[in-house]
């Protein structure tokens, strides 16, 4: 048995050609971004290595700094809208009828293309004939705000489609863990008199703290690299007032060509990635965490 | 309710008090999560809406009016003058290669971590599993220029590399928990008979896993249809596009018909959009499984 099993061959066969696409396609990559960095390069003519002038160039973009504080405004959204999604998740799983039709409807647009929802959404801003102005007017709203056009608004009207893109899916992770809880457990505490608030609070929260500290990670990262809808719609603009670290780098690499620099931002966009996670996995360890199989 | 009939409460002179509130107190929770519905569904059907109407109408009746006469002309002719038709045939043979590659490989690895005995194989696995965390974006200029040399720009290689390296990891997640699952009898009894690792894993454990195959399809198939900035970065000629990319560029020339915008659109998520009303459960499952647990 165990000779079978253990044959290297075969071994072999089965996982060199996966490991050889991962570590060409994402590990090589990130280490070539971060040499590329180094580089005065265009992508076409020879690399010049300038060292890092490229990272403290980057230190002093100010529009980098910008493109960062949107991104980092879009994880603090995300972060707390988490609580939102809790709190609907927390109601879907009580004895709700069609809780299992609800969650599948909300998750419907995150299954669509991020192309798709920014062209309806485009749409939906539309000044004349979006149906949100249609709707607004019918209120009697005379003068709406330029949505996409206006730059102190055009952050928050992303953020928008965003959060509708999402919230499916974090529902439907809490909702997940909320039902593999016991049934018995809740039955017990009624029992013993608590109200719904409380076994919410004090049986149901504590129970999904796992799953709430996976999902925090997974928005607020999300949200630092987001590109999709912001690069559809917008294209970070109108001038740099809806630019995220990602699209500022695409913009650096494909439309600058300034390859170097855009590595630059890249390998500090993963940074700033593997560090937040770092650092939200820190934050929210705890030695007794209640956890249930 | 199933609540009401439970003694547990303190039924007194304000039980029928409390009876109330928790009444107003359900239909309020209702409330709130057919709002929430509603707001998720709301656009799209807007966006049925107006794939079927001609531009007076879009422009000239409210938002939510039914389109008398709806114009599927729209959607005819959006399939027959652009490269619509070229687009979907290469979001649909490249989203399949890159998806059968993807489940394949992943089989194999899962089947290798969780069945083979060697050493080093929770640092392999653990390799797949950090890749999860790696942004897209970070690895797109060395991917653009090592494809660039290897002369696979412009080519749905490049494509279906890419979407198998990136998915592999989520997809094993998945394959994982049912792979763990899987009684051992089976295959020592096959392995006592003399079979081979190989004919055991293609005859015996992959139509064992069927159910959890056709979970990480059809999530494999969401991700790569939806797909946007490889294609965006990696491929310029159309007749290589697929639709995401084909769609923006299509947009972008036809920017003020309405129907043939939205025709374009709907054609864009169709496959999608039927492909959650066939499998919905598959689909939560598979989202809920790639993203939790680890």
């Amino acid at each position: 048995m165990d000779k079978v099993i253990s044959n290297k061959r075969v071994i072999a066969l089965y996982v060199v050609p996966s490991l050889l696409l991962l570590l060409g396609i994402v590990y090589i990559p990130i280490i070539l971004t971060g040499y590329y960095g180094l580089n005065k390069w265009d992508g076409i003519s020879p690399m010049i290595f300038i060292g890092l002038d490229n990272y403290q160039a980057l230190i002093k973009d100010s529009a980098f700094w910008q493109s960062a504080y949107h991104s980092l405004l879009l994880a603090v959204f995300s972060g707390l809208s988490l609580i939102g999604y809790l709190g609907i998740a927390l109601v879907l799983s009580g004895k709700i009828k069609a809780a299992n039709l609800l969650r599948k409807i909300y998750l419907i647009p995150m299954l669509l293309s991020s192309v798709a929802i920014a062209q309806l959404w485009i749409k939906i801003y539309h000044p004349s004939n979006g149906v949100l102005n249609a709707f607004l007017s019918s209120l009697g709203v005379s003068d709406p705000p330029s949505w996409l056009a206006d730059p102190k608004i055009v952050l928050f009207s992303l953020f928008v489609p965003i959060v509708w893109q999402y919230a499916g899916f974090y529902i439907l992770i809490y909702y997940a863990g909320l039902k593999n809880i016991p049934e018995s457990l809740m039955e017990a505490a009624r029992i013993d008199g608590a109200s719904s608030w409380q076994i919410a609070t004090r049986i149901k929260l504590p129970l999904v703290t796992e799953i709430i500290k996976v999902t925090i990670v997974l928005s607020i990262v999300g949200s630092l690299k987001y590109f999709d809808l912001i690069y559809v719609m917008t294209d970070g603009g109108p001038n740099g007032a809806s630019e995220v670290m990602a699209s500022y780098m695409y913009h650096k690499a494909f439309r600058s060509f300034d390859f170097g620099y855009g590595s630059a931002i890249g390998f500090f966009l993963l940074l700033i990635c593997l560090i937040a996670t770092f650092l939200i996995r820190k934050a929210t360890a705890s030695k007794d965490t209640v956890q249930f199989h | 309710m199933k609540t009401e009939a439970m003694p547990a409460y303190p039924l007194g002179t304000s039980g029928a008090v409390q009876q109330t509130l928790r009444r107003t107190g359900t239909l309020l929770m209702y409330l709130v999560l057919m709002l929430v519905a509603v707001l998720q569904i709301l656009p799209l059907v807007w966006l049925i809406l107006f794939s079927l109407k001609n531009n007076q109408e879009v422009l000239g009746e409210p938002p939510f009016s039914i389109p008398l006469h709806p114009h599927w002309d729209n959607y005819v002719n959006v399939w027959t003058s652009g490269n619509i038709g070229v687009y979907f045939l290469n979001s649909v043979w490249i989203t399949a290669c890159a998806l059968a590659l993807t489940v394949l490989l992943a089989s194999f690895v899962t089947y290798a971590v969780t069945r083979m005995k060697w050493r080093g194989r929770s640092f392999v696995l653990g390799l797949f599993m950090v890749g999860l965390m790696i942004p897209v974006h970070s690895t797109l200029i060395p991917l653009f220029s090592t494809f660039q040399k290897l002369h696979l720009i412009d080519n749905p290689l490049s494509l279906i590399l890419s979407y198998t390296a990136f998915n592999l990891p989520t997809t094993i997640m998945v394959l994982l928990g049912f792979y763990y699952a899987l009684p051992k009898e089976v295959e020592e009894a096959a392995i006592m008979d003399g079979c081979s690792v190989n004919r055991m894993f293609l005859r015996i454990i992959l139509p064992m896993t069927s159910s959890v195959l056709a979970t990480t399809g059809i999530i494999n198939m969401i991700y790569n249809w939806n797909e946007f900035i490889f294609v965006n970065t990696f491929i310029s000629s159309d007749v290589y596009k697929t639709l995401t990319v084909g769609v923006q560029n299509f947009i972008g020339q036809y920017t003020t018909d309405w129907g043939a915008i939205g025709a374009t659109l709907m054609i864009s998520i169709l496959p999608i959009l039927l492909a959650f009303l066939l499998l919905s459960d598959r689909i939560v499952e598979g989202i809920s499984a790639g993203s939790v647990k680890g």
